[in-house]
């Protein structure tokens, strides 16, 4: 698997740390249900067989981090962009 | 027919024409007391344990392909109830005591093989934890050793006993610890349920759930509608996917695991051994074969083959526990897809949505609780109450805190 980082290009995935669903936003946390958010966001998952929004550290490189769009049936990549110019979930 | 030495010879002097099916591939008929949907280890011995211990036969396990092609077909056979927490170590072990047991019971040869589970540790605080943990087994009356190096030496020449970044100290044993063939396992209770009345349905793959209102009443297949009163999920790997058809989301993400078998070699390994500097562990197979594994690839996958860098891992783990191995080829590798829950335990327990049970969430542990796992199942369905030994894999722990978290990495299945 190799995954095209837009600052180091077509890398070796054993270049990146894997940080899993990209989805996970961090819920306010003076809501009235942030406890419900909360266990949400922290454990539960889609976890689907296809298309997969997650992040991936470009650890050994220009240390950036990465919204990667993956197929998980596959291991295809669909996109991959900077994961601060991603817009949540 | 009940295999035995009588039977043997009787089938000898006729020439073997005499076998018969060890089970029945049944078509489904259109309703069902209880639904497994998954023809692994698992929802084989649940439905097994349902017709025998329950007295429930009107059952049916759903397949979507063969079954033990699964991960039933694709782990590394090792059993064993070496836990720590309290809420883990009573289950594996009554698994343990059932693998003892298994195949007088089942009338099948599971070839279960005592050769024992050796944990090396390589550091004063990795001794300290197994000391920990080997205590906290006997005191639940589980057998733990702990060797030294000169012991374990004594076991197991081949290691390299002169590295010097991670020299080996010693290790924990659990003698009562070994391997059985998983396909034997899934052959025997598939046998033994079918035997029971049970109807095991290959190539009926499940697309979606029947529901009136928040009740589960049957499954939708790729051979027609089935309504059943309880329908149980024993997919592990794919939960996540069959909770989806339900509008659930569970606390679980599927991995890949990989797995690896040599070309076969005389006896070098007694037993089970784990590295305990990296993440390797490895068995002889009676053919020769040294069948081995180590860590996940580490990102989502439902892929059942994995990629070269953790071939690399695991290999170079292999070699920094016995380098003697480095001439050897391998035969073959293989992936799986693990349903890592957010803790490293399991869940049985029911579904949010009456009518549905769940037997999920198994990570890397599931082949070694297949008979517990089934007996516990069983007795969820029949008695709509967890099983002493189960009560802790609740789903609900997620969200109350009562984690169980065997290895203290906190919710990052990866690493798990």
């Amino acid at each position: 698997m190799r995954i095209e980082c837009p600052f180091c290009g077509e890398r070796d995935h054993s270049e990146f740390a894997y940080f899993g669903d990209a989805a996970c936003a961090r819920p306010a946390p003076g809501a009235a249900d942030a406890q419900a958010r909360f266990v949400e966001a922290v454990y539960l998952r889609e976890n689907p067989a296809g298309a997969h929004r997650e992040l991936w550290y470009h650890e050994f490189g220009c240390r950036s981090w990465l919204q990667v769009t993956r197929d998980t049936r596959t291991h295809e990549i669909l996109e991959v962009r900077l994961a601060r110019e991603s817009t949540a979930p | 027919m009940r295999y035995s030495l009588a039977s043997l010879l009787r089938q000898a002097c006729s020439g073997h024409r005499g076998w018969e099916a060890a089970w029945r591939d049944a078509s489904p008929k259109s309703a069902y007391e209880v639904l497994i949907v998954g023809g692994g280890g698992h929802g084989l011995a649940a439905a097994y344990y349902l017709a025998k211990v329950h007295g429930l036969t009107d059952v049916a396990v759903l397949e979507k392909d063969c079954i033990g092609l699964g991960n039933a077909g694709r782990n590394t056979t090792i059993i064993r109830s070496n836990y720590l927490l309290p809420a883990n170590n009573p289950f594996y072990e009554l698994s343990m005591k059932l693998w003892e047991g298994l195949e007088q019971e089942l009338n099948y040869n599971a070839m279960v093989s005592q050769r024992g589970v050796l944990n090396l540790f390589h550091s004063d605080a990795q001794r300290d934890a197994f000391v920990r943990r080997g205590n906290a087994m006997r005191l639940h009356g589980v057998d733990a050793e702990l060797l030294d190096a000169r012991q374990v030496r004594r076991m197991l020449p081949i290691l390299d006993f002169e590295n010097a970044r991670f020299p080996i100290q010693g290790g924990l044993l659990q003698r009562r610890g070994g391997t059985a063939r998983h396909d034997a396992v899934v052959w025997g209770y598939a046998r033994a349920a079918s035997g029971l009345g049970v109807d095991i349905v290959q190539r009926c793959e499940v697309t979606g759930l029947l529901r009136e209102g928040a009740r589960i009443t049957g499954v939708r297949t790729t051979r027609g509608d089935i309504r059943a009163a309880k329908v149980a999920v024993s997919v592990a790997g794919h939960s996540s996917r069959v909770a989806a058809m339900a509008g659930l989301r569970l606390p679980i993400e599927s991995h890949v695991l990989q797995a690896f078998v040599s070309e076969a070699i005389k006896p070098v390994l007694p037993c089970v051994v784990t590295f305990g500097a990296g993440h390797f562990y490895v068995s002889q197979s009676d053919k020769g074969g040294l069948v081995f594994g180590g860590d996940l690839d580490g990102y989502n996958s439902y892929a059942q083959r994995g990629n070269l860098p953790t071939v690399e891992d695991v290999c170079s783990g292999g070699m920094a526990l016995m380098p003697a191995i480095g001439r050897l080829r391998l035969l073959r590798s293989w992936g799986g897809i693990m349903d890592m829950s957010m803790d490293g335990s399991p869940i049985i327990d029911r579904a949010p949505l009456e009518g549905l049970y769940l037997n999920a969430g198994w990570c890397y542990g599931g082949f070694k609780a297949t008979p517990a796992a089934g007996l516990c199942l069983a007795h969820l369905l029949a008695r709509e109450e967890s099983h002493e030994l189960a009560r802790a894999f609740r789903l609900d722990r997620f969200a109350t805190g009562h984690l169980l978290d065997e290895k203290g990495q906190g919710p990052q299945p990866n690493l798990h």
